[in-house]
């Protein structure tokens, strides 16, 4: 096929070097997982474990609450992940495809909003809600996410795409708005909804400040509060750690590996529209 | 009459609108704007642990929490250490992200899709789980990274426990974490280049340096001032790293502002002066976000 040239060699040592680096802490958490107690803290470090162990998983397991730190976080990104969806998919549409006063005007309130950091709401949110008697609860932990900003960005830019004349014929059809909503947006922006509903889902599951606030009961706590709590306790436990790390990262992992496809098309489409959107954001003040 | 008709249609699109806005809205004006304006009128009081149990002690102080915060050495620490990570570690991401965009995206490379998944993968991993793996790499004694660096000569080094090394430490497992989600806008936006361009330029007896400068460079200007701002915001909320790996030390050289908040707000229940801290770091990258925009508004 291609002829090897040096400079094609170089490129691609280049890029096996960088996959080394990306790749090793990765691989050496997942085998220091099964290694003895003691054994990746021995010198030289090992990279294989000498005799292949579960007796941390079990440990985490059994004693140490992990399956319940994993349903919490199930519970906590899954609710969040389905109800923003359905919120930001309706506010999406309705931003893309009505036209009422001030829709242009209240977009672009929400754009600026993104420039807030979330740290600043923390404060004051924490307070409204125990209010409310959330602390420590899972509404609490699903409640900021409710809605969000850039989900509704990027329902917008796909439901724009939408041929007009789709809505006109359904209304001719004598269809409801809800059921327009349903039956024709839904359906035709299931692509994009894959997508948001992986990177909300991801993002939930690896949020760490908001749950590490809101959840002041350990029995509460999401997987990634869980293993930073865990680090005060067995920080010498290097083994028990690393398969905690593991529980944490896996799943996000094994959903991103098979769904890649959909994650890449949000950073692309979405990235790349919202830098048409920066311009028009300033150029207006 | 079809005036008539198309007027009534108009109306009742618009109630259905504002039906299919009102829960979005409702979520982001009851949790996100009325606690960000809430925020800034807490900044201006004495809001602190006795007022957790008993709001009427609260007392408007002006801007004395803002006063007390300037005057406060571990602030100014905090402040000094974020922008150090902002401005040795953005940048550094930023060269990363556009590197391995470059060679992942080079006509000579195979295996695109593979290298491209490889370099992502750190960006879906959870930070606190990372920040734990690579408090174990960095381990003087026993990590793997001194055990590698071994090799070519170089004696242990205590990433983790020096103060001048600790912020570069927490740099480099930024970097590796997040270079991945830069690198494949920048993927993108090179695969927005016309191969024309090149072709053109290649007929002029331009080489790949000076295709690189006359063409990609500035080509993927709009880009890389998009990627320079989310990382910038993002970089600016610096705290699961120190948290986990350092808890601000040592000698406080990893202490950032969120961190400072989150201890300030939430565990000395300062409230008041913990929403000052935060409205600091909310003008900061304020400041950064509107110095971008003119930047990018020049350019065009």
């Amino acid at each position: 096929m291609k002829r090897l040239r040096p400079s094609s060699i170089l490129l691609h040592a280049g890029l096996i070097v960088v996959a080394l680096v990306t790749m090793t802490p990765v691989l050496w958490m997942l085998s220091a997982s099964f290694m003895a107690p003691g054994e990746a803290s021995s010198f030289p470090p090992p990279f294989i474990p000498g005799r292949f162990t579960l007796e941390h998983y079990r440990a985490l397991a059994d004693r140490l609450q992990m399956g319940r730190y994993f349903i919490n976080s199930m519970i906590v990104a899954g609710a969040v992940t389905i109800i923003s969806l359905f919120f930001n998919s309706m506010a999406g549409y309705a931003f893309a495809k009505f036209r009422f006063k001030g829709r242009d005007s209240m977009f672009r309130f929400l754009l600026s909003g993104m420039v807030v950091p979330a740290q600043v709401t923390m404060l004051p949110l924490f307070l409204l809600l125990k209010t409310f008697g959330f602390v420590n609860t899972y509404m609490g932990a699903i409640i900021p996410g409710l809605a969000s900003i850039f989900g509704i960005f990027l329902i917008r830019q796909f439901a724009g795409s939408i041929p007009d004349s789709f809505i006109e014929a359904a209304q001719i059809d004598g269809a409801s708005e809800f059921k327009i909503y349903r039956s024709i947006i839904l359906p035709l922006c299931r692509p994009i909804l894959y997508t948001l509903a992986l990177f909300t889902f991801m993002g939930t599951w690896n949020d760490f400040m908001w749950p590490l606030i809101i959840m002041t009961d350990d029995s509460r706590y999401t997987l990634p509060v869980a293993l930073a709590n865990l680090m005060g306790e067995h920080a010498l436990d290097l083994e028990l750690m690393m398969a905690g790390s593991v529980i944490t990262i896996l799943p996000v992992m094994i959903l991103f590996l098979v769904f890649q496809r959909h994650y890449v098309r949000g950073i692309m489409v979405g990235k790349s529209n919202a830098l048409s959107q920066v311009g028009p954001l300033c150029a207006d003040e | 009459m079809s005036t008539e008709k198309s007027y009534r249609r108009i109306v009742d699109r618009t109630a259905a609108a504002w039906l299919f806005l009102s829960p979005s809205l409702a979520a982001i004006a009851v949790f996100f704007v009325v606690p960000v304006l809430s925020a800034l009128v807490m900044s201006f009081t004495d809001f602190d642990i006795y007022a957790l149990g008993d709001l009427s002690v609260v007392r408007f102080i002006g801007f004395e929490n803002y006063r007390r915060i300037f005057e406060l050495p571990i602030f100014w620490s905090a402040l000094r250490n974020t922008f150090y990570f902002v401005l040795v570690g953005g940048p550094l991401s930023v060269a990363v992200s556009l590197g391995t965009a470059l060679m992942v995206n080079a006509k000579l490379t195979r295996f695109k899709p593979l290298f491209r998944t490889i370099f992502f993968l750190p960006v879906v991993t959870s930070l606190v789980a990372v920040a734990v793996v690579w408090r174990y790499l960095y381990h003087p004694a026993h990590g793997i990274l001194n055990y590698l660096l071994s090799f070519a000569g170089i004696a242990p080094i205590d990433w983790l426990g020096n103060p001048a090394i600790a912020m570069p430490a927490i740099i480099v497992l930024a970097v590796w974490k997040g270079f991945g989600y830069n690198m494949l806008i920048f993927i993108a936006g090179l695969q927005n280049i016309p191969d024309e361009l090149y072709e053109a330029a290649h007929m002029d007896g331009a080489n790949a340096w000076r295709q690189f400068v006359d063409i990609t460079l500035p080509m993927l200007t709009p880009t890389s001032v998009f990627v320079v701002m989310i990382t910038i915001i993002g970089y600016f909320q610096l705290f699961a790293e120190p948290y986990v790996m350092t808890q601000g030390g040592p000698l406080n050289s990893t202490m950032s502002i969120v961190l400072l908040m989150y201890e300030q707000g939430f565990r000395w229940w300062n409230m008041g002066f913990a929403a000052a801290i935060a409205f600091v770091l909310f003008v900061v990258i304020l400041i950064f976000t509107l110095l971008q925009m003119a930047l990018q508004r020049r350019m065009q």
